[in-house]
C-alpha cells in the first residue's frame, strides 16, 4: 500500500508539470478562529474552517441550505414527534482511530445541553429531555415537546459530534470524523488540513488543504492577483470584482448568505429606546445607496431580520422606505427637532466601515449626529456585544434562521417584548409548515414595525477562485467552507 | 544669498497649503461630507469636480482642503506640545548639569527616544482609542525628547559664556537665567527644529490615519484617503494621487523651508560661513 502510494505520488510529481490536476488547495478566508472548538464559541470563523471538513453532526447542511443526513444515516420520528431514533453510518472513525459510537453522540449532546455548557447556541438543545444509547450504532433522542426544527438544529456547527477521549485538547487539536484531518495551525497565518484516508464516506479529491487568514481588503486583492492563494471565500474587496471577472485566470461566484446586515440599535439607550426615534432612523436610511456604495451593488434589501431566499420571507422594506422628510418630522414629534448625538461603533468588515460612513452622512442629513469609532473584532465583542456600550453599530448576523435572537432581552440590542417571546416559544413547538410560516410572518412584521434595528441588506458572499476549481459552495447557508466536494479540472 | 535658495519654493508650498486650510473654513467647492453615490468615481477635470470624486461621491478637492486643515492643526499642536514640555525639561537639565535631575531627565529621554516614534503613537492610540486628539498627544509625546535634547545641548554651551557668569554674579537664580538669557539665545534653533518636526508631524498624522488610528471619519484625512483608495487604485487612480501629492508637497515645502531657515538662523552655520 505504501509502495503503491509512493509510486502514484512519484507519477503525480512527474506529471505535475503537464495537465494533471493539482490535488492541493490554498483557500483564504477573512477571519482566523480564536480556537478550534466549534461547540464552545460563537466565532463563525471556527466553522468556516472546520464545518464538514473536520467535524460532522448527525445531520448537515447541503450547499443549498437543505438539511441532509450526516453521521446519522437515517432516522425515525415517533408519531407524537417526541422521539428521534438515529441510525449512525457504518465505519465512521475519529481521526485518532477510535470508532464513532452512539456513546459519542450521547456525550456530545449531553455536553452541549449541560448546565455548565459553554455552547454558544444552547437554545438548539433546550428541548432535549434525554439521549439514550440503544446499541453501538443507534441512539434515541427524546424531546420534552415536539420541535419542528430539531433536524435543522442538529445540522448546526455547534451540534457536531465529538469524542470524550479527545475533548481535552480540542481547542488546539480538533479531532472529528470528517473527510479532512487537522494537521497544523500556524497562528496568525494558516491552518493546514490533510485528507483522512479512513473517511467513511466518499473520499475527497483534494489531499491537502491550507486555510489562510487575510482580513485586509488590499492584501486580499494582492494575494489573489498574485495567485498566492487559489481561492478566497468571502472576498472582502467587492470593488475589485470586475477586475477579476475580466481576467480569464479567475472565476467570480456571487452567492447569497444567511447574513442579515443590520444597523443594530441599542434599544435600552435613550433616546433610542423611543420607537419613533428608531423609526426616524429607519426612514433616514437609503438602503440602495448603502448597497451600491459599500458593497458595489452586491446584496438584497431587507425590511426585517429574515433571509429573502427563505420561503417564509415577507417583504417589509416598505415599512422603512427612504423618506428623510418623514424622519425629520418623526424626530420633531419626539422632541428632537434639533437631532441628537449618538455613537456608531464599526467592526472591521468593509460593509460596516464603508456602510457606516454612508449611514453617518444619511443620518446627519436629518439631524442625527454620530461619533464614529472603528473597532477591531475583539474590541467590538467586548464593548458592543458583551458590554452593550454603544448607540448604533453595523453587523451581519450570519447564523441561519436566527430571528429567535429577538426573543432574548439580554442580547446586545436589548429588544424586550413579551409578546414576541411567546410567539417564538410557540413557534418552536409548532411542526405544521403552514402554521409555522404564518407565525414567522407575524414575527417578521412585529420586529419590523417595532423598528428594533435598521434592516439594511442580505449580505452577498463573493468567492474569487482560480479558473479550474470546481465544487466550491456558491451560497453560504451556514458559516462553512466545505471543501469535501472540491476538485481541480 | 545663494544659501537660502530653498526659501522661496519652500515658503510658497507651505503658504499654498496653509492657504488651502484657511480657505476651507469659509469656502469649499462642495460639502466634504456629502455622500452622493450616483456621482462616485468621477474623473478629475470633468464637470463639477475639479479633482474628481471618491468612492462615496465626495468631492476630493474639498476633502483635501479640509484635510489640510486637520493635518496642519494636528502637526502644529503636536509640535507645540513637544516644545512646551520639552524646552523647560531641557533647560532644567542644562541648569542642573551633571546632577541627579539632569541624569534622570536625559535617561528618560533616551528611553523615549529608543522607541520608534510611530510605534509609540500606535501604542498610545491603541490604548486610549483612535481619534485626532489622541493622535496629537501621541505625536506630541515623541516630540518632547527631541526638543529637550536640543535645548539641553544648546543651553549647556551657553552656560559657559561670560555673560551668564555675570548674570550669576548679579544674583540671578537658574530659573531666571534660563528664561531671560538662555531661552532667547536658542529660540532660532528651536524654530528651525520646529519646522522639521512639523513636517514629521504631518507624516505621522497621515501614517496614523492610514492605519485607522488617527482622525476618525467623517473628518477627512489625507492618510485615510490613501488607505481608502488602495483597492481602487487600478480603476480610480486619482483617488490616491491627489492626497498623495498633497502629503508630498506639504512635507517637501516644510523641509525646504526648514533648510532655508537653518541657513539663515542657525548661529553655528552662520559662523562657519563667515
Amino acid at each position: 500500500m505504501t509502495f503503491l502510494r509512493s509510486v502514484t505520488t512519484a507519477a503525480a510529481v512527474l506529471l505535475a508539470g503537464s495537465a494533471l490536476a493539482k490535488s492541493n488547495l490554498t483557500i483564504a478566508i477573512q477571519l482566523e478562529p480564536p480556537h478550534l472548538d466549534p461547540t464552545s464559541a460563537a466565532a463563525g470563523a471556527i466553522d468556516s474552517v472546520l464545518y464538514s471538513n473536520v467535524f460532522e453532526g448527525l445531520t448537515r447542511f447541503a450547499s443549498d441550505g437543505s438539511v441532509i443526513p450526516g453521521l446519522a444515516r437515517s432516522w425515525e420520528i415517533s408519531e407524537n414527534g417526541l422521539t428521534y431514533t438515529f441510525k449512525l453510518v457504518e465505519g465512521a472513525k475519529f481521526h485518532d482511530g477510535t470508532a464513532l459510537t452512539a456513546d459519542d453522540v450521547k456525550f456530545s449532546l449531553d455536553r452541549a445541553r449541560a448546565e455548565d455548557s459553554t455552547n454558544a447556541q444552547k437554545a438548539l438543545f433546550s428541548l432535549i429531555a434525554s439521549v439514550d444509547v440503544i446499541d453501538a450504532a443507534t441512539v434515541r433522542v427524546t424531546l420534552s415537546a415536539p420541535n419542528g426544527n430539531f433536524l435543522f438544529n442538529m445540522a448546526w456547527g455547534d451540534a457536531v459530534i465529538l469524542a470524550p477521549e479527545s475533548i481535552e485538547g480540542i481547542r488546539q487539536t480538533p479531532i472529528g470524523t470528517g473527510a479532512f484531518r487537522f494537521s497544523k495551525w500556524v497562528q496568525g497565518d494558516r491552518i493546514e488540513l490533510v485528507r483522512n484516508d479512513d473517511y467513511w464516506g466518499d473520499a475527497p479529491a483534494l489531499d491537502a488543504v491550507t486555510f489562510r487568514f487575510i482580513s485586509d481588503p488590499t492584501a486580499a486583492f494582492a494575494a489573489m492577483m498574485a495567485e498566492d492563494i487559489d481561492a478566497f471565500a468571502g472576498f472582502p474587496a467587492p470593488e475589485t470584482l470586475p477586475q477579476f471577472e475580466a481576467d480569464p485566470r479567475f472565476n467570480v461566484i456571487v452567492g447569497s448568505t444567511e447574513g442579515e446586515t443590520i444597523l443594530s440599535i441599542n434599544n435600552k439607550m435613550p433616546p433610542l429606546n423611543n420607537v419613533n426615534i428608531r423609526k426616524a432612523i429607519a426612514h433616514a436610511i437609503d438602503r440602495q445607496a448603502i448597497i451600491d456604495g459599500a458593497m458595489f451593488g452586491l446584496g438584497t434589501p431587507i425590511g426585517t431580520h429574515f433571509a429573502p431566499h427563505n420561503p417564509a420571507y415577507v417583504d417589509l422594506t416598505g415599512n422603512s422606505r427612504y423618506d428623510p422628510e418623514l424622519a425629520r418630522q418623526l424626530l420633531a414629534e419626539a422632541g428632537f427637532a434639533d437631532g441628537f448625538t449618538t455613537t456608531l461603533k464599526l467592526p472591521p468588515p468593509s460593509y460596516a466601515r464603508r456602510g457606516g460612513e454612508i449611514i453617518a452622512a444619511q443620518l446627519r442629513a436629518v439631524g442625527i449626529k454620530t461619533e464614529i469609532s472603528n473597532l477591531e473584532w475583539a474590541q467590538w465583542l467586548e464593548e458592543v456585544f458583551r458590554g452593550k456600550d454603544y448607540g448604533l453599530t453595523i453587523v451581519s448576523h450570519t447564523e441561519p434562521f436566527d430571528i429567535g435572537i429577538y426573543a432574548r432581552p439580554e442580547y446586545y440590542f436589548q429588544y424586550d417584548n413579551a409578546d414576541f417571546r411567546r410567539l417564538i416559544a410557540d413557534l418552536n413547538l409548532e411542526a405544521d409548515p403552514e402554521k409555522r410560516a404564518a407565525m414567522l410572518a407575524t414575527a417578521q412584521t412585529m420586529i419590523s414595525e417595532d423598528y428594533v434595528n435598521g434592516y439594511l441588506f442580505q449580505l452577498a458572499t463573493p468567492t474569487v477562485a482560480k479558473a479550474g476549481i470546481k465544487g466550491l459552495w456558491k451560497d453560504a447557508p451556514t458559516q462553512a467552507t466545505d471543501l469535501t466536494g472540491v476538485s481541480w479540472e | 544669498m545663494p544659501r537660502s535658495k530653498n526659501l522661496i519654493p519652500g515658503a510658497v508650498l507651505t503658504a499654498f497649503f496653509t492657504a488651502l486650510a484657511l480657505i476651507s473654513f469659509v469656502y469649499t467647492p462642495h460639502d466634504h461630507t456629502t455622500v452622493d453615490i450616483v456621482n462616485r468615481f468621477r474623473k478629475p477635470l470633468g464637470g463639477d469636480f475639479l479633482l474628481g470624486t471618491d468612492h462615496f461621491g465626495r468631492d476630493i478637492l474639498s476633502m483635501i482642503m479640509v484635510g489640510a486643515r486637520i493635518s496642519i492643526a494636528v502637526a502644529v499642536v503636536a509640535v507645540g506640545v513637544g516644545m512646551v514640555a520639552g524646552v523647560p525639561i531641557g533647560l532644567a537639565a542644562a541648569a542642573n548639569k551633571g546632577g541627579i535631575l539632569d541624569e534622570l531627565i536625559m535617561r528618560v529621554n533616551d528611553l523615549v527616544f529608543a522607541f520608534p516614534s510611530l510605534v509609540i503613537a500606535i501604542l498610545i492610540t491603541a490604548v486610549f482609542g483612535p481619534g485626532a486628539f489622541n493622535a496629537i498627544i501621541a505625536i506630541g509625546i515623541f516630540n518632547i525628547p527631541v526638543f529637550a535634547r536640543l535645548t539641553r545641548g544648546a543651553a549647556l554651551s551657553l552656560w559657559q559664556r561670560d555673560y551668564i557668569l555675570a548674570a550669576r554674579v548679579a544674583g540671578k537664580g537658574p530659573v531666571r537665567i534660563s528664561a531671560e538669557h538662555i531661552l532667547p539665545n536658542i529660540a532660532n534653533l528651536l524654530i528651525v527644529q520646529g519646522t522639521t518636526q512639523f513636517s514629521l508631524g504631518i507624516i505621522a498624522e497621515a501614517g496614523l490615519s492610514y492605519v485607522g488610528l488617527g482622525t476618525q471619519p467623517p473628518a477627512p484625512s489625507w492618510g485615510r484617503m490613501l488607505a481608502d483608495s488602495q483597492t481602487m487604485i487600478l480603476f480610480a487612480p486619482h483617488m490616491a494621487l491627489f492626497p498623495g501629492l498633497a502629503i508630498v508637497f506639504t512635507v517637501l515645502g516644510l523641509n525646504l523651508m526648514g533648510d532655508a531657515l537653518r541657513d539663515i538662523l542657525d548661529p553655528r552655520i552662520r559662523r562657519d560661513a563667515r
